[in-house]
């Protein structure tokens, strides 16, 4: 007969509650555990003022990672103006004012200590490298889900939205160069030695004794990400503000932390496929009903129902 | 002009013998260096004086130059390289057995000399290729001592040592195969298939490039390393836009939009006006023509017209662009955070209302549905005899 509401709340609770537990339950107790550091971490580290925006690291990682150039802006030029599917790094200028203080910024995926990215990844299709830290993409188990792309709050993640067969482009940090006995290409190229390629370790301690040796030269004496967003393998060293030249204030706490519960729901797509199964079964209910209804009227006129 | 010894004498006896100064040979093997400076085995030495030892002793190569359609601009060119002098030298150092603008002889005699010097050389001599080959109407359309210049060349080339086409017409057809190529102009790669042929094409070519070829032939035996269009690699490997003194124009995005508008004036980039140097593969950049700085089109301020490719020059229009393959930043910087789509207070008020009045619409749509369905389903009632509760009544 009708579904009255009633019934209705009464059904979704009685399928919702043991789901919901068992889902909350697992990750309730995986929450605690901290995220194993990876056992070497590789690093770069990027120092601001040494760079003098030459995008040589930019044709170099377009090269070694068989980037096609972004000539979308004029047709002439290869001239990206963010990270994107076709850009994996990315020199940009922060100038506030003529005649004012302005610097360069390189970016590229930070390869965070504990990464937002992984987290929220349903199938692990972005992963962590357990001995060397590098963040990396698996195309065989990506979905297209994009989580990464809005869970990131460096915005490194970019999708192809123009390919058929789309993928996420970011930094590997030169994966197979690395595989090679190669450091990246970025940090291979760069006259000035802006950006250095090393242990994670030996670059903080070089980035320190740089701050040691000329205090005031660095924006609050220190390095970002030692310690931001729960350390980054690549370290920034600035004259300006971190957060003008785009690197946010982000605390110490790893973002996956402050997620707690959230992010296991969504491991394997467990919340959507969940309310899709809700759904299903609420509409196979009324389906059901709805049949018995018309059952019943031709059984009392004993007229076949009519649309 | 032609030699009437079986065996010609090493460049440098030659050159003794006729008196030129050893400075003069010097500078000209240094101007080679410069013009061949990779990929050349004769110019590939440390210093001139070993390119003067290497060239020396080749014997003096055979040269025969047949003309058919252009209009002699390569030859100008292999005559005004430098200073007066020079062009004395080249003449000396190579031996340009017939060539129809230097001779002085002509009718029978000029016939004769082509044949003499055929015969002497053949297996041997050098056959340079200036002007593209009509071929519409058995070739009709220009004729060499009453014959169809296809069948002078089809005789001539069948005893040369190598062939070398120089400029664009010979290479591949150039202006006289522009469409509607009235004469069916095309280059000699068309026409010979079984002989080694170098193309030197350019509208002229650099002259160095042609006297690198020969030299190589007459000292090895050798044709240099060619690339997919039969170009020797020493001259033709790199693209005219890498080596581009306005290359800084281009990357800071300052462009001549008219001839003599301020950019113009100003030296500023060609490309909008049509230079096709971003896919053109030539020298010119680097060697300048007549060893004067600048003496090339884009140093003029003219655009490039993509005269050493077979699909720019005579094919596309002049101030057509071309697509750039190998794009590079630009000397100017992206903003750390790029600007993203925001919506005013005001467009999503006038979005909201939108949405109401189309929401709104909507249900007095459905409520006029819905009474209309009642008034039929109370016209129904009437018609029969209610018997039951209205159940549209209780839906809503």
């Amino acid at each position: 007969m009708e579904l009255t509401r009633r019934e209705a709340l009464r059904s979704v609770a009685s399928k919702c509650v043991p789901v919901v537990t068992a889902a909350l339950a697992v990750p309730a107790a995986e929450a605690a555990e901290i995220r194993l550091e990876p056992a070497a971490p590789i690093g770069m580290l990027y120092d601001a003022t040494l760079c003098i925006g030459c995008k040589a690291c930019v044709v170099a990682c377009a090269e070694a990672n068989d980037l096609q150039p972004d000539v979308r802006l004029d047709g002439l030029h290869q001239a990206p103006e963010d990270l994107n599917n076709f850009t994996k790094n990315i020199i940009k200028l922060y100038k506030p004012q003529e005649h004012s203080l302005d610097s360069f910024v390189k970016q590229q995926c930070m390869h965070c200590l504990d990464p937002a990215c992984v987290a929220a990844c349903p199938f692990d299709a972005l992963w962590k490298n357990d001995e060397n830290g590098v963040v990396a993409w698996e195309p065989s188990k990506c979905i297209g889900c994009r989580y990464c792309e809005i869970a990131c709050p460096y915005h490194v993640p970019k999708f192809e939205w123009d390919a058929f067969n789309p993928k996420i482009v970011k930094c590997e940090f030169c994966r197979p160069r690395l595989a090679k006995g190669f450091e990246p290409a970025c940090t291979s190229v760069c006259p000035t030695h802006a950006v250095i390629f090393g242990p994670r370790e030996k670059l903080l301690t070089e980035a320190k004794q740089r701050i040691d040796a000329t205090p005031h030269k660095y924006f609050e004496d220190r390095v970002y990400g030692e310690h931001d967003a729960g350390g980054t393998q690549v370290l920034y060293l600035s004259h300006v503000s971190f957060e003008e030249i785009g690197l946010p204030n982000l605390g110490t706490q790893p973002i996956p932390a402050r997620l707690k519960w959230q992010k296991r729901i969504y491991k394997f797509l467990a919340l959507p496929l969940f309310l899709y199964a809700l759904l299903t079964s609420v509409m196979k209910k009324n389906w059901i009903d709805h049949q018995k209804e018309l059952l019943e009227e031709e059984k009392q006129t004993g007229l076949r129902p009519q649309l | 002009m032609t030699s009437t010894r079986k065996t010609k004498p090493t460049i440098s006896s030659h050159l003794k013998r006729c008196g030129v100064p050893r400075r003069d040979f010097l500078q000209f093997c240094t101007r080679l260096m410069v013009a061949a400076p990779f990929g050349l085995a004769i110019t590939d030495k440390a210093t001139a004086a070993e390119v003067a030892r290497e060239i020396g002793q080749a014997k003096r190569p055979s040269v025969i130059w047949l003309h058919f359609q252009d209009c002699t601009g390569c030859t100008e060119t292999l005559l005004r390289t430098s200073k007066p002098d020079l062009a004395d030298l080249i003449l000396q150092v190579i031996s340009l057995d017939y060539h129809e603008t230097l001779m002085a002889a002509c009718g029978h005699q000029a016939d004769a000399a082509l044949d003499k010097a055929v015969k002497d050389n053949a297996g041997k001599f050098v056959l340079v290729v200036e002007g593209s080959i009509p071929t519409k109407d058995q070739g009709v359309y220009m004729k060499l001592a009453g014959r169809p210049a296809l069948n002078v060349l089809q005789d001539v080339a069948a005893k040369a040592g190598a062939i070398i086409a120089i400029g664009s017409c010979a290479s591949w057809g150039g202006i006289p195969s522009a469409d509607p190529n009235p004469t069916g102009a095309v280059g000699v790669d068309d026409i010979i298939k079984n002989k080694p042929i170098v193309n030197i094409p350019g509208c002229p070519p650099n002259p160095y490039t042609l006297l690198g070829v020969v030299f190589q032939f007459a000292r090895n035996g050798t044709l240099p390393e060619l690339d997919e269009l039969h170009r020797p690699k020493f001259a033709f490997d790199r693209v005219i836009h890498d080596h581009c003194p306005r290359r800084a124009h281009f990357d800071a995005g300052r462009f001549a939009l008219q001839y003599g508008d301020e950019g113009h004036r100003h030296g500023w980039c060609l490309y909008k006006l049509g230079c096709k140097g971003p896919d053109t593969h030539a020298g010119c950049s680097t060697r300048h023509f007549n060893e004067i700085p600048d003496v090339w089109p884009i140093g003029i301020g003219a655009p490039c017209i993509g005269c050493t490719e077979k699909h720019l020059a005579f094919r596309i229009p002049l101030f057509d662009t071309v697509p750039i393959h190998d794009a590079t930043p630009p000397d100017t910087y992206p903003p750390i955070h790029t600007h993203t789509g925001s919506i005013s207070a005001a467009g999503a008020g006038l979005v909201g209302v939108i949405g109401g009045a189309v929401g709104g619409a909507a249900w007095v749509a459905t409520r006029r549905f819905t009474s209309s369905e009642e008034a039929v389903a109370m016209i129904e009632a009437n018609c029969e005899k209610p018997h039951k509760d209205d159940p549209h009544v209780e839906g809503h």
